[in-house]
Parts: C-alpha cells; sequence; structure tokens
C-alpha cells in the first residue's frame, strides 16, 4: 500500500499530460515501424537479410559509417581547439567567442546550406577565387561529392562538439596542471599525459554526440551530395515518399535507432547526459 | 599554467576557426543584393529588387505567416507541457523519475529522420496529415524537452525549503506553484519558450514528410528554392533568416543577463 503510495507521487500528474503524448503519439509509430521492419512485405528477417544480398544497401550503409566517422574526427578535432582556448583565456575574449559560437550554433541549417551551395558550387566564389588569384586552372568538384558533404556537415557539427567539451574542461582542477608542471613535466608533457586523459570523458561525450547527430543528418547530404553521395536519411526518405516501400526503410531505420540507444547508453556511463545537453538535473 | 606558444597559435587557430563557423552563412547577404535575375555575386551596383520581390510575393508571405502561426502556437504548447513535466519531475525526484527524464527527452535526440517516419505514419490514419494541428503536434513534441531541459536547469538552483516554507504559511499548492515556483524558473521557461519556436521556425525534415500543399512553411519553401537553386529571392529570405536569428539572439542574451543581474540583486 505505502508503495503504491509513493509510486503514485502527487507530480506524476504533471509529468502525465506530455508522457501520454508522448507513449500515444511517439513512442507507438515508432514500435509500429520496428514492427513493420519485420513484417513488410512478408514476416521474417527478408528486410535485414537485404542488407548483405542487396550492393547497393551495402554501399549506403558503408557510406554513411565513413562520412559519420570523418565528420565526427574532424569536428571533435576542431572543436577540442576551440574548447581548449576558450576555457584558457580572459573572461572577456571568452564571452566573445561563445557568442560566436552560438550565432552560428544559431544559424537556420537551410541558410547555411543554401551558402555552401553559393560558396562551393562549380562556378561559385572559392573557385572564382581561386581562379582568379591563378591558383588553379579548372574548378575544383567542391559539391556532388563527399567533400562537399563533409565541409557541410563538419561545419555544422562543431558548436555541438565544443559545448561537452567545453562543459568537462571547465570542471577541472587547474592545480592538478600547475602540479605536473611544478613536477618538473614539459608544458607538452603535461597535455599529453595530465590534461588529455582527464579530458577524455568530454571527447567520448562528444564524439559519441556528433556521431548520432551525424548519422540521421539530411538537409546536408541531400543538397551537397547532390544526389551522388546517397546517406541512409536520404534513401529513407526516397522509399517512403517515392517507392513507398516501408519494410526496406522500416529496416534501416530500426538499425540506426539500435545504434543511436546503444550510443546513448555508452555515453550516459561517462557523462550525465543532462550535462551535455544543457541541462543540469 | 602559463600561456605557452602552443596555447598562443591554438588561440589564433580557435578565433579562425570560429570566424569560419560564422562567415560562410554571411555570403547569402551579396547575393540578395544582385541586380541579376539568377544567382551571382553583384559587381557594380546593389539592387534591393530581391526583396522587394520577396516582400510582395504571396507565396513567402503566407509561408512567413504560417511558419509564425506554428512556431508561436507549438512555442505555447510545449512551454506549457514541458514547464509542468519539469516541475512534476523535480518534484517526484526519484529513479523513476530519472528513467522518465531520459526517456522524454528521447524526441531530442532520435534522428529526425526517424521522428519523421513515425508521425507520417500515425498522422495519415489520424487524417491530420499536411493541417495545421499534424505539424503542431509533430512539433510541439519535438519541442517539448527543450523546454524539459532549460526548466529542469533553473529548478536546480531552486531551494526546496522556500517550497515547504511557502506550505507552511499555508499556501496551497496551487498558490505555492503559481507564486513561488514558477516566478523562480522563469528564465528557464522563457528560454525554453525561445528554443521551441526556433526549432519549429527552422525545422525542415518532419515538416518535408508531413506537410504537402495546404501547408507550406518558410523552410519548406527554402528547401524548394534550395534545390531549384536558380532565383535569390531565396537569398533574401536567407537574409531575412539571418536577421531573425541575430535578433533572437540579442534578445536572449539581454534577457539572461538581466535575469542574471536579479538574481544578484
Amino acid at each position: 500500500m505505502n508503495a503504491i503510495r509513493k509510486s503514485l507521487h502527487p507530480g506524476w500528474l504533471l509529468v502525465a499530460p506530455f508522457l501520454l503524448l508522448v507513449i500515444a503519439l511517439y513512442l507507438g509509430p515508432i514500435l509500429n515501424i520496428l514492427w513493420l521492419s519485420v513484417t513488410d512485405p512478408e514476416p521474417g528477417m527478408g528486410n535485414y537479410r537485404k542488407l548483405f544480398v542487396s550492393d547497393s544497401l551495402l554501399r549506403i550503409f558503408w557510406t554513411t559509417i565513413r562520412i559519420c566517422l570523418i565528420t565526427t574526427v574532424g569536428s571533435v578535432l576542431l572543436g577540442y581547439s576551440i574548447a581548449y582556448a576558450m576555457v584558457h583565456c580572459h573572461q572577456k575574449q571568452k564571452s566573445y567567442m561563445l557568442t560566436l559560437l552560438l550565432v552560428s550554433f544559431w544559424i537556420s541549417i537551410l541558410v547555411r546550406t543554401f551558402s555552401w551551395l553559393m560558396l562551393l558550387g562549380h562556378r561559385g566564389l572559392v573557385n572564382n577565387a581561386l581562379e582568379g588569384m591563378g591558383v588553379i586552372s579548372e574548378p575544383i568538384a567542391f559539391m556532388r561529392n563527399e567533400l562537399g558533404v563533409l565541409i557541410g556537415m563538419i561545419h555544422y557539427m562543431i558548436p555541438y562538439a565544443v559545448l561537452p567539451l567545453l562543459v568537462n574542461m571547465q570542471s577541472l582542477d587547474m592545480r592538478v596542471m600547475d602540479a605536473s608542471r611544478n613536477l618538473g613535466a614539459s608544458g607538452q608533457q603535461t597535455f599529453m599525459r595530465v590534461y588529455l586523459p582527464l579530458t577524455l570523458p568530454g571527447i567520448v561525450a562528444s564524439s559519441l554526440l556528433i556521431f548520432i547527430l551525424s548519422l540521421g543528418f539530411y538537409v546536408t547530404p541531400a543538397v551537397l551530395g547532390g544526389g551522388k553521395v546517397l546517406m541512409i536519411a536520404e534513401y529513407i526518405s526516397v522509399q517512403l515518399l517515392v517507392t513507398l516501400k516501408w519494410g526496406t526503410a522500416a529496416m534501416l531505420a530500426g538499425l540506426m535507432l539500435f545504434g543511436v540507444l546503444a550510443m546513448l547508453y555508452i555515453m550516459s556511463r561517462f557523462m550525465k547526459l543532462s550535462a551535455v545537453f544543457g541541462g543540469s538535473a | 599554467m602559463k600561456t605557452g606558444f602552443f596555447s598562443l597559435f591554438n588561440r589564433a587557430g580557435a578565433w579562425i576557426l570560429l570566424l569560419f563557423l560564422v562567415t560562410p552563412a554571411l555570403i547569402a547577404i551579396p547575393v540578395s543584393l544582385t541586380p541579376k535575375r539568377f544567382l551571382s555575386m553583384p559587381k557594380d551596383e546593389l539592387s534591393l529588387r530581391h526583396f522587394e520581390k520577396l516582400f510582395s510575393s504571396p507565396e513567402w508571405m503566407s509561408s512567413f505567416f504560417q511558419s509564425a502561426t506554428i512556431g508561436i502556437s507549438t512555442s505555447v504548447l510545449a512551454t506549457a507541457l514541458g514547464t509542468l513535466c519539469a516541475i512534476g519531475l523535480w518534484r517526484v525526484s526519484s529513479k523513476y523519475s530519472e528513467v522518465v527524464r531520459a526517456f522524454l527527452l528521447l524526441p531530442l535526440i532520435i534522428p529526425q529522420i526517424i521522428s519523421a517516419m513515425a508521425f507520417y505514419r500515425l498522422w495519415i490514419p489520424m487524417g491530420i496529415i499536411d493541417s495545421y494541428i499534424g505539424l503542431i503536434l509533430a512539433h510541439t513534441i519535438l519541442a517539448t524537452p527543450m523546454v524539459l531541459i532549460t526548466v529542469s536547469a533553473s529548478l536546480a538552483n531552486f531551494d526546496p525549503k522556500l517550497e515547504q516554507a511557502s506550505k507552511n504559511l499555508g499556501a496551497s499548492n496551487w498558490t505555492t506553484m503559481r507564486r513561488v515556483i514558477l516566478p523562480s524558473v522563469k528564465p528557464g521557461v522563457y528560454a525554453g519558450a525561445l528554443f521551441a519556436f526556433i526549432l519549429s521556425w527552422d525545422e525542415i525534415v518532419v515538416t518535408l514528410f508531413i506537410s504537402k500543399f495546404s501547408v507550406y512553411t518558410l523552410p519548406r519553401r527554402m528547401w524548394n528554392g534550395i534545390r531549384e537553386n536558380t532565383d535569390p529571392t531565396v537569398a533574401a529570405a536567407a537574409v531575412v533568416l539571418i536577421a531573425i536569428t541575430i535578433l533572437a539572439f540579442a534578445f536572449s542574451a539581454f534577457m539572461s543577463r538581466r535575469s542574471a543581474s536579479d538574481t544578484k540583486a
């Protein structure tokens, strides 16, 4: 009796509206999609088997993984450099840096993708400028290939990479680094043997976050890839909106979902998830 | 740690990177001022014709209006649901409530393409595909976790003793909520409302799936413009969006500074 009363804390009444909404209108259809992946067009693991049989599916799968990995490494490296600089400079400079970071965070993904289209096109500004300076004679193909997708994605992901690293670096006790220097370690040794290991949780959290976000990324690959770089998200949309094959799309969505949940689980072991997403519950 | 050569070098690199983050988007500004009918950089003269076209086009204007309607409705709904939810979870504060919290953050984390599939799947039988209701509901589910995060962050700084004090002094639950808890989480509520609006205002992936003809939001129209890639009106629209972003940013920075000085005082 006591246990029941305890589990029916009045606070749950406030949680209920949104909880019910998510269960009915979000969890429900997602479970339905997972169900479809093993029943449409016929019951069984046929959809999942396709992954090993169909060359095109396999290629899309690996393209997605490759682009996500490169994006993750690129944006975490660059993000690390930004976060490091932000933690180790004066308050005023830091707040300017944070402003730039957040402004870029807030600029619409569509605006940014559109800008890259202007800059990277065959007759785009970058090619024009390079040709004008006589650096190249032929325009470089920045678009409709993986290079363009990677530029657009890394550019978009850097702010996301910086934030978890910043949280982690700000929580470090700088006296540990001073101790290392006092004990005779060089700056480089202190960085490699003390600072870097201490920021490892931040690096892991930031990498997983970027990987998760890249995995389902739709806008930039669709526009800058120009149909030449097919990633899972775009393939799903084609399957649903053009060829109406729910089974294959559901299978890919299921794989993506399990991948994301697995990574979230790993991530939660390294860092409080709420810290990564800006809260501090 | 003393500022070494490496640190200075890295700081310079970080500034360059930060500028690299912001500047590409600004390219839309000169392109929007071109006098030509196609996407190009202006050479000798500047012209505002594409802004004129943008503001006199019934299609673009209706999209602005639709996005604003959906964004504001989403923001109101998400703020109400998210604030209630955050306060509820904070009051329960048990092992279960943390599990529920993690579960409720999922719509924010699960790739939008999967959310889009889910809404598309359910909205068709429910008959709310391609309708305001459908878009507002979908955006609300995606945006409420944002409010949950920002309000929870505010609650983390709230002293639970104040709530007890209010009740000891004879205030009802409702009065305590309205007069004690809500005022002290105001910054989180405002921030959440703003984030929820931006999320909806900018949302494209789910929108592509669950809208067709009768609802045509601004991102949807931008998306089409980008895919056709010829009309400089898109550049003008992009400039307007950047301006709105910067205004919203300045507003939220102002609000958070004000609330910060409030707490100090």
